[in-house]
């Protein structure tokens, strides 16, 4: 394996710094003006029309709470673990950019012969062929667990009550839905038999190959794989850890400025992320009618607008309504759909010579 | 179990492409009332406000916002030498239009009466009369 395929070196190295600036500016983009398309959508479906003051539409809405968020004054309270409560927004922003990372984002694209994969952490070799993390989907899994500790640790330091629940239901939270979201996600290995989701990507080729549309059991498990993100980034209808009408704003109670803001950018980072990731996983990746990249945001786009449409129709679930739709629910259809999926695979799709 | 939180989705989505209710509050005026009661007037007739300083008005009203001392003028006729009314204090019940005996105060649909200071709020005599 030649990383550099033969070119010199600064081809390597500048593809990566491209790549990875691109997908981050991309994000942060996307992520600050997801607030102004929530705000937007959520008043329409309410009947309202939204934010329309700063700037020509409320375009510049955004910017204009970015600017307040810095210049707030920062409130560290006296009781506070310092060293945590400074460190948990980190915590919980960096995973949510990071995960980024494995996500193809578009097909191959040649610059002077030579061949770069549009995924942060992937390369071509000599021959063309594309080496990208084969353990895409776990490493995925890992960061989305990483970004909790951030939200647990702000609850504890901020050593208040309301923060402390707040961080308590993230981790149950997180606990509970990782598991149907990676047992959804076993559906998906048995049907591409790869890890790696440049693999994955290339296995759902037309609107028939898309994983949600392989056989019935993939279309639940990419439903339920949604769902379980949702509850997992503590979206509604799962925003129990913020839960303002109980907890007055759950872990984020004592935060205030930047820091406050950061908590926003993670919980709007990882919806990015989330909806990268099923659109990878289940719906295609880059593969459509459009040029590959502009399919891959196009799908992502239309997926956060889904979870902004989910956010403008369903009320919070109880505590004990959570943990009863993880645990006795989604985890049992999941077990099925596993099996259901294993005998499709290995009996249905070959006797009636269906793609698997 | 599913239905219903299926239905839920049409209807929000219904609702993204009706007309926003909103009132682009500075530059859309709401239509008020006709028999709103709002910034209080005295009529004016024949060049003057049919005021007559009965004192009616300030007895019945029960926020006690209505001072009015009676002058007497040229052709020894009662005239309301001061006419105040302190908005801070009105309670926009409309008695003192049902009590006035010759219809001399009215309330018109003027409802911004927000201000910088509280001596702003003491509406005199001038400030009241009737706009022609």
């Amino acid at each position: 394996m030649d990383i550099f395929a033969g070119h010199p070196w600064y081809m390597y190295f500048g593809a990566m710094i491209l790549k990875v600036l691109a997908a981050f500016v991309f994000v942060l983009l996307t992520v600050a003006y997801a607030t102004y398309a929530e705000r937007k959508i959520i008043g329409w479906m309410q009947v309202r029309i939204g934010p329309n003051r700063t700037g020509p539409m409320g375009l510049l809405q955004p910017i204009a709470d970015g600017i307040k968020l810095f210049f707030k004054e920062e409130i560290i309270p006296a009781e506070a673990s310092k060293f945590a409560f400074v460190l948990a927004p980190l915590i919980a922003l960096v995973p949510a950019f990071i995960s980024f990372a494995v996500i193809p984002f578009g097909d191959s694209i040649e610059i002077a012969g030579y061949k770069i994969p549009l995924q942060i952490a992937a390369f071509a070799d000599q021959a063309g062929t594309v080496f990208d993390l084969n353990i895409g989907v776990l490493y995925i899994l890992a960061m989305a667990s990483l970004g909790v500790y951030g939200i647990v640790l702000a609850g504890w330091s901020s050593n208040s009550k309301y923060s402390l629940l707040g961080g308590l239901r993230a981790s149950a939270q997180m606990i509970s839905y990782e598991l149907s979201a990676g047992l959804a996600i076993v559906c998906v290995f048995m049907v591409s038999q790869s890890l790696s989701l440049q693999a994955i990507v290339a296995d759902q080729g037309g609107l028939l190959g898309w994983y949600i549309f392989r056989n019935p059991f993939m279309f639940v498990a990419g439903i339920i794989f949604f769902i379980c993100s949702l509850a997992e980034i503590n979206r509604t209808p799962f925003d129990l850890p913020e839960a303002e009408t109980e907890l007055v704003s759950g872990f984020c109670t004592e935060y205030s400025s930047m820091k406050y803001a950061m908590f926003f950018m993670a919980e709007y980072a990882n919806m990015v992320t989330v909806c990268a990731v099923t659109t990878t996983l289940f719906l295609g990746g880059w593969h459509g009618p459009l040029p590959p990249v502009l399919n891959f945001i196009a799908k992502v786009y239309a997926l956060m607008f889904v979870c902004m449409w989910i956010r403008a129709t369903y009320p919070r679930y109880r505590y004990d309504q959570l943990m009863k739709l993880g645990w006795k629910v989604f985890i049992p259809i999941t077990l099925c759909l596993i099996m259901g999926n294993a005998i499709w695979v290995t009996y249905i799709a070959p006797m009636f010579n269906f793609a698997k | 179990m599913i239905a219903p939180l299926i239905k839920g989705l049409q209807i929000t989505f219904g609702h993204l492409f009706k007309k926003a209710v909103t009132l682009q509050y500075p530059e859309e005026k709401p239509n008020v009332a006709p028999n709103f009661r709002g910034l209080h007037t005295l009529k004016v007739s024949h060049d003057k406000a049919k005021c007559v300083a009965c004192y009616l008005c300030p007895t019945v009203c029960p926020a006690k916002c209505i001072t009015v001392e009676a002058g007497e003028d040229a052709n020894h006729d009662k005239f309301a030498a001061v006419y105040e009314i302190d908005m801070l204090r009105c309670i926009f019940c409309g008695y003192c239009v049902e009590a006035c005996p010759v219809d001399a105060i009215g309330m018109t649909q003027n409802f911004e009466l927000a201000n910088y200071k509280r001596t702003d709020f003491v509406f005199s005599k001038e400030r009241l009369l009737e706009k022609r």
